[in-house]
């Protein structure tokens, strides 16, 4: 290991940045993929390694990536929701490898929704 | 960088891995493998979080789920259900006492929640094995700001201008400590960190090594470059293994990034730190003492010099919490230091929380945060619903502040006056059920087995006042006892040398300030109001509760219970030891715990016919 230098020091940062804002919590997208048993075996899995995989390619650093159980709609999976901060949560069904690109590339990135795919906008309201 | 989509912050400080951590890390990296998931899910060993009660702990980044009290057994369905499918295993998370729903989120837990992290700030975020983790929390970046864009006076005059005060005692201010060592004659100068953390029971200087050992570091190379030093060391208390560890690590990193030795960060600046291992002794905690330690002479205080030297140069000493402290105050700024906390303490303390409280464990608070906060929104409350009754505070030669003074705010300054100390952040809750007299007592009987005996006054008055107060909870207390006391008190404070001496009567003066109708009881009455002194309390069955099931009479061991089968028992008082076996016994409480009252008037006969 050579000796660092002050602007050493702000590449380590930099290079670190994704794995600190994931540990704090901060994030400026949200990315849920369903994996209840339902979503797993509709191939949710893949799409969860599709997303792990444009993360580390496209260096996107304050993405959060996460996981939650079963969303009451089987008949749907593979499904994922996104959050852009800021703005409803959308949620998108029946995905496949080209539309998680898709998705990822439009929605995750840029902001904006792919209404294509998009099951509704907002989550379900209880009540 | 690899990116995961989450971190499992599992806590390897002591705490955690004397209740299996590193065999949890292992059976969870392997379970993670079993679902293929390794690449997608790190595990990453933390320092200590402070809730060792409820180790081992771990925390579900980004989503900050808290799991306590883990098992290997738990690892399968916390992967299968949490880490796979994105469903928190309630089971696993806090639940504070007398609630029904857990708590899942740490920074909902009221433990964490009244806490402001500014020396413990990567606490639970980084990997204290990883020097790249701690760069990634800005870390060494006030020593490149201060290497690179300030001058040795201004990082001194940024430091008083933030109002840091010693941490591991006298609070004594650092910047004018610094700014003194700088102007002092003599080449080359030290700078030790004091890492021999003597309390009982503390562990803040630990768990701040343990977590985040390069801010300690960080702190002691920005205090050599202001002060002008050349070399340091951590002296460190030789029962603690794992800080050792990993301070040896982080040093060696550092070295092999430049950060420490020759042309700090590619500059004209020389620094390096060794560790030294501690004598053992409270004493040697003591600056003069440690001194001597460092130079292999036996770690005892000697008459303190004007100005503290090593070798005969001037060393600056600082503790380990006011080391850690450093780098955010550069690097944030005095005036955003100076805005936390009260008037003359500024900034946070660590505190260990022990005692009767429910939540235990090692806590970061602002200055000037009341004793109530920390008592019940952090501790809890009491444990088992019982009354809080006083808080002992500064370590083993602090003082006891009761209750009614509960709104006090903790800072230097009004813990001093209430006749406590700072010290070194000890914090012990006590309930109606400790005897404050035995308190004291306790207190005492350490201090004496520490007195290093060099004084007179230290060596012969701490054994007696502690014989005293040993005799007073024995129920052969005389009259005249209180005042005898309080003139040994100020005997001992007058002629003692060191820091042990001079506070090691704080015990008795402020118990006896706060509870001398305790004492009054004991001596006068023979009675111990809480009945933890066995010759003043007696044990009786209530009559209207017992049932006679007979589960006491069986369980005395010194057949002091009568009473036939379903009719009520009776304890003979003059057969009874006060064993305590049948009141832990009774299904029905039925045995209840009394005060000795008696008595009174035949004690206070018979004290007035012995001489005091
Ligand atoms: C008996 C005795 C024991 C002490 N033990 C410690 C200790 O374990 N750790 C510590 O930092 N300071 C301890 N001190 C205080 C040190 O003498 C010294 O004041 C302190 O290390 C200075 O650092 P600070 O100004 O940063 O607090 C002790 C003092 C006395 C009198
Ligand atoms: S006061 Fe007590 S501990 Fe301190 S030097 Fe004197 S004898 Fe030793
Ligand atoms: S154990 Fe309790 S209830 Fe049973 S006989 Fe003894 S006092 Fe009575
Ligand atoms: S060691 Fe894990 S919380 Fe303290
Ligand atoms: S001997 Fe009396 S309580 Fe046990």
């Amino acid at each position: 290991m050579p000796k660092l230098t002050p602007e050493d020091l702000a590449s380590i940062r930099e290079r670190m940045a994704r794995t600190m804002s994931l540990r704090e919590g901060k994030a400026r997208a949200h990315v849920t993929v369903h994996l209840g048993t339902c979503g797993i075996a509709a191939g949710a899995r893949d799409v969860m390694r599709v997303l792990m995989n444009l993360l580390e390619q496209r260096d996107a650093e304050d993405i959060l990536l996460t996981t939650s159980g079963c969303a009451g709609l089987c008949s749907c999976e593979p499904m994922m929701t996104v959050e852009v901060k800021g703005q409803a949560p959308v949620k998108y069904v029946h995905l496949d490898e080209a539309k998680t690109v898709q998705i990822f590339e439009s929605h995750v990135l840029v902001g904006k929704i792919v209404p294509e795919y998009a099951l509704a906008v907002g989550s379900e309201r209880v009540g | 960088m690899k990116p995961y989509r989450m971190h499992l912050m599992l806590c390897t400080g002591t705490g955690c891995v004397s209740n299996k951590a590193f065999r949890i890390r292992r059976v969870l990296e392997e379970t993670l493998a079993k679902h293929q998931l390794q690449d997608e899910i790190a595990v990453v060993p933390t320092g200590c979080n402070g809730f060792c009660a409820q180790g081992p702990v771990m925390v579900v980044q980004p989503d900050g789920i808290f799991y306590q009290m883990l098992a290997e057994r738990d690892v399968a369905e916390l992967v299968e259900e949490h880490f796979l499918k994105g469903r928190p295993v309630r089971r696993l998370m806090f639940t504070p006492s007398g609630e029904r729903e857990p708590v899942p989120r740490m920074s909902d837990i009221g433990f964490f929640g009244k806490q402001r992290l500014v020396a413990l700030r990567n606490r639970g975020l980084i990997d204290p094995e990883k020097i790249e983790d701690y760069i990634a929390r800005d870390g060494y970046a006030a020593l490149a700001k201060v290497l690179t864009e300030m001058t040795p006076e201004q990082v001194i005059e940024e430091v008083k201008q933030s109002g840091l005060r010693g941490r591991g005692g006298a609070g004594f201010p650092a910047g004018r400590k610094w700014e003194s060592r700088r102007k002092a004659p003599g080449e080359p100068k030290y700078i030790v960190c004091n890492a021999d953390e003597g309390d009982p029971g503390a562990f803040m200087d630990r768990s701040i090594i343990e977590s985040d050992p390069h801010s300690v570091l960080e702190g002691m190379v920005i205090g050599a470059y202001a002060i002008g030093a050349s070399r340091g060391y951590v002296y460190i208390r030789h029962e603690y293994p794992l800080a050792v560890e990993r301070l040896d690590i982080a040093i060696r990193q550092a070295r092999e990034f430049g950060l420490l030795g020759t042309g700090i960060l590619g500059g004209g600046f020389d620094f390096d730190i060794e560790i030294r291992r501690g004598a053992g002794a409270f004493v040697c905690g003591e600056t003069t003492s440690l001194v001597a330690s460092i130079e292999g002479q036996s770690p005892e205080p000697r008459q303190r010099p004007p100005r503290t030297t090593l070798w005969g140069k001037p060393v600056n000493i600082n503790n380990v919490e006011t080391w850690a402290n450093v780098p955010v105050i550069l690097l944030r700024g005095a005036a955003w230091f100076a805005s936390i906390g009260t008037e003359k303490s500024k900034g946070t303390k660590v505190f260990s929380l022990v005692g009767k409280v429910r939540n235990t464990g090692l806590v970061e608070v602002p200055m000037g945060i009341t004793i109530r906060e920390v008592v019940f929104d952090i501790g809890g409350g009491l444990a088992d619903g019982k009354r809080f009754k006083a808080i002992q505070t500064g370590g083993p030669s602090g003082g006891c502040i009761p209750a009614s003074l509960q709104n006090l705010p903790i800072d230097y300054e009004q813990l001093t006056e209430a006749g406590s100390m700072m010290g070194s952040g000890g914090l012990i809750v006590m309930d109606e059920s400790d005897c404050m007299v035995d308190v004291a007592r306790y207190f005492l009987e350490f201090l004496t087995d520490e007195s290093c005996g060099k004084c007179t006054a230290c060596r012969e008055g701490v054994p007696v006042m502690y014989r005293m107060l040993a005799n007073i909870c024995e129920g052969r207390g005389t009259q005249g006892d209180i005042e005898l006391l309080e003139e040994l008190s100020q005997a001992v404070i007058d002629a003692s040398l060191c820091g042990l001496g001079k506070s090691a009567p704080n015990p008795v003066l402020s118990t006896l300030r706060y509870f001398r109708d305790e004492y009054q009881a004991h001596i006068r009455d023979r009675c111990c109001p809480a009945c933890v002194c066995k010759p003043l309390f007696h044990y009786l069955i209530d009559e209207d509760i017992c049932n006679g099931c007979g589960a006491c009479k069986k369980s005395c061991p010194h057949e002091a219970i009568e009473g036939e089968a379903k009719s009520v028992h009776r304890i003979l008082q003059d057969q009874c030891t006060k064993c305590g076996a049948c009141f832990d016994v009774c299904p029905k409480d039925a045995v209840t715990k009394n005060p000795n009252r008696i008595e009174t008037r035949e004690s206070r006969e018979v004290d007035e016919l012995v001489p005091a």
